[in-house]
């Protein structure tokens, strides 16, 4: 379109150009539109609908009782670091040191911020995939530097094909971003794949940053961190919270894990911006290492159970769906309705009051997608999948 | 887990699920599935299936009593064989053994306090092999069988969040 004489006139605008370049999330924009109706079944969500179990909210309200109510050190209570090391140790196979290379952290949101910030300089790139957490190309850009995806396909289970990943580094890559189990897809890395990925960082001098946020939740067989492969330690920054697994995300706590320089880095920018997590947070999450696993493998379980009956229904309709190995989220092709995601969901949920996310929001191939996340009452999910084969039939 | 220990753990929180539902949600077939139930309804693990009123919320409530009993053990068999003769009144609907103070803790269930009164003077307490009872009247439940009776206020969730 021809700029008309009006739009030249607009005063500049006064917010940085990084800033002002930033795209608004597609799913702000979606939000805004389910939030103006009523009885809507969401399978829009990306946190648990499980309350947090019940003797981690005990633990908070004793923390309270107690008086605890300080600041703590910049790095976190040592007893959480401790016992974070501990299981990490335990789960990913790789071992830090509680004192110098682990820092508590306001979620994994603030972590990814802050370990992005801590290394990227204008003009550095960032290899991520696509489709990913609708944070990742922001953050990178917040911290000036260009965000180069890589396109996961389903043909692949949209796991990260290293070949594919190989081709997108360039001598200005500094830094690959991973999640898996991954938001939105429910893909996760297999082993070989893992070592393929972690031979192109060691080649390339590339440091890694994965997101293993989902991790407790993967249904088949895990294989351990990429940080635990030969030459990795050094090069990878484990990133990990509570949110998920432990279905605290209104607690706002993550941690990560990397070599002493990198986490003093990031200690450095999380002292001045952020001072420290709050202390009924840190003290609930250490009662989830110490106690939580019964509850957490019982909502892991009630996942599984969810995710076969949504997978079975997706298929059953012709909206095919890899079988998701982690996380909670289904992503579903719709490419055999005809319509694009975009206006797939919104007359979904005009006419049917069923909420999903458009595939768009997630990165720049996902118009034949829709994410559906299963954290949602086996009721409720029963319910938008009939609705939802109403309104397949209808389109 | 066992396919037979999935399919007991579910059915025991909803006895209600129909077989095609424990199938789409444990990704075992049908036939499977209604072949494991029937065994173990036929080996007797599965014992019965019943609901679980809140009479709270019902018209119809009962006076219930939890029972302590000191019995006399027998040279054969124990506790067994009076245990089992006490849990052949239809008024009494649960009966365990138990360590501690007493041998077996009993629920007893009648119309009204009069109703359980009687029961224990006359039936239970002049029971072969009863040594004791105490008996404690159930004022009110807040959970049984892993059901909370009444819920959290409700809080809703964001519909959309990433
Ligand atoms: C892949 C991924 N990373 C990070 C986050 C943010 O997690 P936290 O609550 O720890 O900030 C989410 C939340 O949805 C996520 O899906």
């Amino acid at each position: 379109m021809m700029k008309t004489m009006n739009d030249s006139k607009l005063p500049p605008s006064r917010v940085a150009k990084h800033i002002d370049a930033l795209p608004n999330s597609g799913i702000r924009d979606f939000f805004e539109l389910v939030m103006t109706m009523d009885d809507v079944i969401s399978l829009g969500v990306g946190e648990p609908d499980f309350v947090t179990p019940w003797g981690i909210r005990e633990a908070t309200i004793y923390s309270l009782e107690k008086g605890h109510t300080s600041y703590t050190s910049n790095l976190g209570l040592l007893s959480l670091r401790q016992a974070v090391c501990r299981y990490v140790k335990e789960n990913y196979s790789v071992s830090y040191d509680p004192v110098q290379e682990c820092i508590i952290t306001v979620g994994v949101s603030e972590a990814l911020d802050l370990i992005l910030r801590a290394l990227l300089e204008p003009g550095d790139e960032v290899v991520y995939h696509e489709p990913c957490y609708v944070s990742y190309p922001a953050c990178i850009q917040m911290a000036q530097a260009i965000p180069v995806p890589v396109t996961t396909k389903q043909e692949n289970n949209f796991s990260l094909v290293a070949d594919e990943l190989r081709q997108k580094v360039t001598p200005k890559t500094k830094v690959v971003l991973l999640n898996f189990p991954n938001n939105p897809t429910g893909a996760v890395l297999t082993c070989d794949q893992k070592s393929e990925i972690a031979k192109i960082a060691v080649d390339n001098d590339l440091i890694v940053i994965t997101d293993e946020i989902y991790s407790e939740l993967t249904y088949e067989d895990q294989c351990k961190s990429i940080a635990a492969f030969p030459g990795m330690k050094n090069r990878t920054v484990f990133l990990h919270g509570f949110s998920k697994a432990y279905a605290m995300t209104g607690y706002r706590i993550g941690y990560a894990c990397g070599p002493k320089d990198l986490i003093d880095a990031m200690m450095k920018i999380h002292q001045y911006s952020m001072l420290c997590a709050s202390i009924m947070g840190q003290e609930a999450a250490l009662e989830a290492l110490q106690h939580g696993k019964n509850d957490r493998e019982l909502m892991k379980s009630e996942y599984l159970m969810r995710r076969n009956l949504i997978v079975k229904r997706f298929n059953s309709l012709n909206l095919t769906c890899v079988n998701p190995q982690g996380a909670f989220y289904v992503y579903p092709n719709i490419s055999s309705t005809g319509l694009d995601s975009d206006f797939f969901a919104k007359s979904l949920l005009q006419e049917k009051n069923v909420a999903v996310v458009p595939g768009t929001a997630f990165g720049n191939h996902g118009k034949n997608y829709i994410r559906c996340s299963y954290a949602v009452s086996i009721d409720d999910i029963e319910l938008a999948m009939t609705r939802i084969s109403e309104f397949i039939s209808e389109v | 887990m066992e396919k037979k220990e999935k399919i007991l753990e579910l059915l025991q929180k909803n006895a209600r699920l129909t077989t095609s539902e424990l199938s789409e949600r444990l990704n075992i077939d049908i036939e499977e599935i209604e072949s494991i139930i029937k065994r173990c309804e036929t080996e007797n693990i599965i014992r019965g299936y019943y609901t679980l009123i809140n009479e709270d919320n019902y018209h119809i409530k009962k006076v219930r009593a939890l029972i302590e009993v000191s019995i006399r053990p027998e040279r054969d068999g124990g506790f067994d064989r009076t245990a089992r003769n006490i849990g052949k009144f239809p008024e009494v609907t649960d009966v365990m053994l138990i360590s501690g103070n007493c041998d077996l803790q009993l629920i007893v269930v009648g119309e009204n306090l009069n109703d359980v009164a009687n029961f224990v003077a006359q039936k239970l307490a002049p029971l072969d092999g009863v040594l004791s009872t105490r008996t404690h009247f159930i004022l009110k439940k807040y959970k049984e069988a892993g059901f909370q009776f009444e819920n959290d206020e409700d809080y809703e969730r964001l519909k959309i969040t990433p």
